[in-house]
C-alpha cells in the first residue's frame, strides 16, 4: 500500500472545500451550467441519462480494505448499494445527487479517496498492471513510477487544460496486463544493456472514433528522466493538438498526422531544452515515494501445503484454482483474481455488501490490500496458499467465485444505452446474455482465453476494438445493431479487430458470437491454439463466411 | 438513438417534448405547458413543429437553475391519448434501465 502524506492529504480535503463551494454557488443559481460544467467534470461528475453519475480515482487499481469499506459505504448511503468497476481502475456511482456529492466527497476524502481528473481534458488516473509488486518476474513494482507521475501531473497547470483527456498506463512485465498501448502514454519498465531501469515510451494509443495501436518513441529513457521526457511530449502535444475539432484532438491523431519520426524529433528537441532541469528525479526523490509502499511480512511458506492437496478432491474448488489463482513472486503466496462476471450479472458491478465483505477477506487473507484490473475484476494480490480453500468458500458463497476469469464469459463492457448519454445501444443485457449461453464451465475451458469486449457506442468505453471479439453497438433508423470485430487484442501484441461485416440486430449478437466460437474451434490447428492466433493465422473470412452464409 | 448532445439542428418529424434532468439531483424530467418541469411524461407539453420545438426549447434552456442538458425528444401519442417514449433511449430515461438492478430499488 502506498501511504499519502500531509501535503496529499490536504490536497484532497481542499479540493472538497472547493467543490462544496462551487456546489453550492451552482445551486443558488451563482454559477451557471455553462461555469460549472468543467468544474464537475474535473471532480469526476458527469451527467447520465437518469441522474449524475459520479467516477472515483483509483490510483493504480491499489485499494486498502478500509477504502474498499468506504466506497461501499457511499454506494449505500448516496447512491443505490452498488458501483461500476471501469476499464480505467476507476468506480462509477450511476445515481448520485449534486447536493449530496461534497459529502460523498468528503467522506471519501478521509481515506484518501478522491475523483480529481476523473474527467476532463486533462491527465486522467494513472493506471498500472493490478497485479504490481506482486507479479513473478516483474522489473520493479510499477506504482512507484505510477505515483511518481500522479504527483506530478495532478493539478499541473500546464496539463489542465490540454486539447483533450490524457491517460497512462504502466507495465514492469513482460505479459501487458495494463494495456498500455491504447494509451496516449505507455509506459513498459525494462532494464537496459547497463542494468539500469528505465522505460520504453509509446505514444499515440487510444482508442473511440479513431483506434490507434501506440507506437514506440524511445526505447529507453532512465528513470531519473521520466518527467522531463513526459513533459516534453505533452508540451508538443500542447503546442500542436489541434482544438478546432474535439474527434481530432487526442494525441494519437497528432501522432498520426505528423508521423512518428516527426513527432518523435519535436519531442527530442522539446526534451533537450530540459533534460538535467528541475524535472529530473534524483535517487532520494524515487526513493522516497518507494518507501510509501509498504509490503507485507511474508512467512516462509510452502508451495503446496497440505489444505490445497486435501481440497483438490473438490472439483469446483479446482475448477476455480487453476482459473483464477495465479503464481505470486514469494513462494505459498498466490494473486487471487476475483470474478465480477457472474453468468447473468452486469460486468463489472459489485455490491455494497460484496464490497463490504471484500474488504474483510482482504484483511483476513490478503494483508488488507485489493486490486482493481482494467478488466473489469478484483484480485486479493497476498493470499497465502493454505488459506485458498476458506477464500474459495466465503468467494463462492458471495458469488464471487466465477471461474471464467480470461475466458468467454469474462466479457469487458461499458454501461451502454442503460445509463449513459452517449450511448447508441446497450451493452449489459448483450453480455448477460453472452454469459448465459457460455455458462457451462467445460466448454468454457475448451474454448480457452478468449476476450469479448462491447461498447455502446463508438466512444469505446467497453474497448470493442481489442476484444478478441469486438461488438459496437450503432442505431441504424432507431433500431439497435452491433458491428462485429474479431481479431483485436489489448496486450503486448496489442492489434485493432477487423470488421466481419455488416451490423447484425440486437436480437442476434448471441447467435453471432456462438457461431464464430464454433468456427474457431472447428478451424484451431491444435487445442491450445488461442483464438486470436488463429485469426491471425486465417484472417477473418472463414469467420465472415459462417455468419453471414445463412443470413 | 443518436445522442441528442450529437443534434446540431431542431426538424422534428412528429410529436416531441423537451426534456432535461433536474439541477440539483438529476432526476428526468419534462418542460410543462406551465412554464415548469415534471417528472411524468403525461404531463409533457407536447410540440408538433419544429418552430414550436425551437420556442419551448428556448425557454426551457433559459431555466438554468431548475434544470440541466434540455432537448426536444420524440413521443409518441397513442389512440388514447397516452403519451410514450419515441424511442428506446427516452424509454430507459423515463421507465429505468433494462436490467435487473444488482440491488433492487
Amino acid at each position: 500500500m502506498y501511504a499519502y502524506d500531509q501535503l496529499d492529504r490536504a490536497l484532497i480535503n481542499e479540493r472538497v472545500d472547493e467543490f462544496r463551494d462551487q456546489v453550492k454557488r451552482r445551486l443558488s443559481g451563482e454559477l451557471t451550467e455553462d461555469e460549472f460544467k468543467m468544474l464537475r467534470l474535473q471532480n469526476g461528475v458527469y451527467l447520465q441519462l437518469h441522474a449524475y453519475m459520479f467516477r472515483v480515482a483509483i490510483p493504480y487499481g491499489t485499494l486498502s480494505s478500509k477504502q474498499l469499506r468506504r466506497l461501499a459505504h457511499v454506494a449505500r448511503r448516496y447512491d443505490r448499494g452498488y458501483g461500476h468497476f471501469t476499464t480505467r481502475q476507476n468506480i462509477q456511482f450511476n445515481w448520485i445527487k449534486l447536493a449530496q456529492l461534497p459529502d460523498a466527497l468528503a467522506d471519501l476524502a478521509e481515506v484518501g479517496i478522491h475523483a480529481m481528473q476523473t474527467s476532463g481534458n486533462n491527465t486522467r488516473n494513472v493506471t498500472a498492471d493490478q497485479w504490481a509488486g506482486v507479479a513473478p518476474g516483474e522489473i520493479e513494482d510499477p506504482r512507484i513510477w505510477s505515483e511518481l507521475l500522479r504527483q506530478y501531473t495532478t493539478l499541473h497547470p500546464e496539463f489542465s487544460f490540454l486539447p483533450r483527456k490524457f491517460k497512462f498506463a504502466i507495465t514492469a512485465s513482460a505479459h501487458d496486463r495494463a494495456a498500455i498501448k491504447i494509451h496516449d502514454i505507455g509506459l513498459r519498465l525494462h532494464k537496459n544493456a547497463e542494468g539500469e531501469t528505465g522505460f520504453e515510451v509509446l505514444v499515440g494509443g487510444g482508442l473511440g472514433r479513431t483506434p490507434f495501436i501506440a507506437k514506440t518513441i524511445k526505447s529507453f529513457v532512465h528513470g531519473h528522466d521520466l518527467l522531463s521526457y513526459v513533459e516534453a511530449i505533452l508540451r508538443v502535444y500542447n503546442q500542436y493538438g489541434r482544438r478546432d475539432n474535439i474527434y481530432k484532438a487526442r494525441i494519437k491523431i497528432l501522432v498520426h498526422e505528423l508521423g512518428i519520426e516527426k513527432f518523435a524529433q519535436e519531442v527530442e528537441q522539446e526534451w533537450l531544452q530540459m533534460r538535467g532541469s528541475a524535472l529530473t528525479l534524483d535517487d532520494g526523490m524515487i526513493e522516497d515515494v518507494r518507501s510509501r509502499f509498504t509490503y507485507p511480512a511474508y512467512e516462509k511458506l510452502p508451495h503446496m501445503p497440505e489444505e490445497l492437496k486435501k481440497a483438490a478432491h473438490d472439483s469446483r474448488f479446482e475448477a476455480w484454482r487453476k482459473n483464477a489463482v495465479a503464481l505470486h513472486k514469494v513462494q505459498g503466496y498466490a494473486i487471487v483474481t476475483l470474478s465480477l462476471k457472474p453468468v447473468g450479472g452486469p460486468p463489472g458491478d459489485a455490491t455494497a455488501d460484496q464490497m463490504d465483505a471484500i474488504a474483510d477477506l482482504a484483511d483476513r487473507y490478503s494483508f488488507g490490500e485489493i486490486r482493481v484490473g482494467h478488466e473489469q475484476n478484483l484480485a486479493l494480490p497476498h493470499v497465502a496458499r493454505r488459506d485458498l480453500p476458506a477464500l474459495w468458500k466465503a468467494l463462492d458463497k458471495l458469488g464471487l467465485a466465477t471461474p471464467n476469469v480470461n475466458l468467454v464469459s469474462d466479457i469487458i463492457a461499458c454501461p451502454g444505452l442503460d445509463y449513459c448519454s452517449l450511448a447508441n445501444a446497450r451493452s449489459i443485457p448483450i453480455a448477460q446474455e453472452l454469459t448465459r449461453r457460455f455458462a457451462n464451465h467445460d466448454t468454457a475451458s475448451l474454448i480457452g482465453r478468449l476476450h469479448i469486449n462491447i461498447s455502446g457506442c463508438i466512444n469505446a468505453c467497453g474497448h470493442h476494438h481489442v476484444g478478441h471479439i469486438g461488438i459496437l453497438g450503432v442505431e441504424k433508423n432507431g433500431e439497435e445493431f452491433y458491428q462485429i470485430t474479431i481479431g483485436g487484442r489489448a496486450d503486448e501484441n496489442a492489434e485493432l479487430g477487423v470488421l466481419i461485416g455488416p451490423a447484425v440486430p440486437y436480437a442476434e449478437v448471441a447467435d453471432v458470437v456462438e457461431d464464430i466460437v464454433e468456427a474457431y474451434l472447428a478451424l484451431r490447428a491444435r487445442p491450445d491454439e488461442l483464438f486470436v492466433e488463429t485469426v491471425k493465422r486465417l484472417g477473418v473470412e472463414p469467420f465472415r463466411e459462417r455468419v453471414y452464409a445463412t443470413r | 438513438m443518436t445522442s441528442p448532445l450529437e443534434q446540431k439542428k431542431i426538424r422534428i418529424a412528429g410529436p416531441s417534448v423537451v426534456t432535461a434532468n433536474r439541477t440539483w439531483d438529476g432526476l428526468v424530467i419534462y418542460r410543462t405547458g406551465r412554464r415548469d418541469w415534471s417528472p411524468k411524461l403525461s404531463e409533457a407539453a407536447i410540440v408538433r413543429t419544429s418552430d414550436e420545438a425551437r420556442a419551448l426549447l428556448a425557454e426551457s434552456v433559459a431555466d438554468d437553475l431548475g434544470a440541466i442538458g434540455a432537448y426536444v425528444a420524440p413521443v409518441e401519442i397513442k389512440e388514447s391519448g397516452k403519451i410514450k417514449p419515441g424511442n428506446l433511449r427516452e424509454h430507459i430515461r423515463l421507465r429505468g434501465v433494462t436490467i435487473d438492478l444488482p440491488v433492487p430499488a
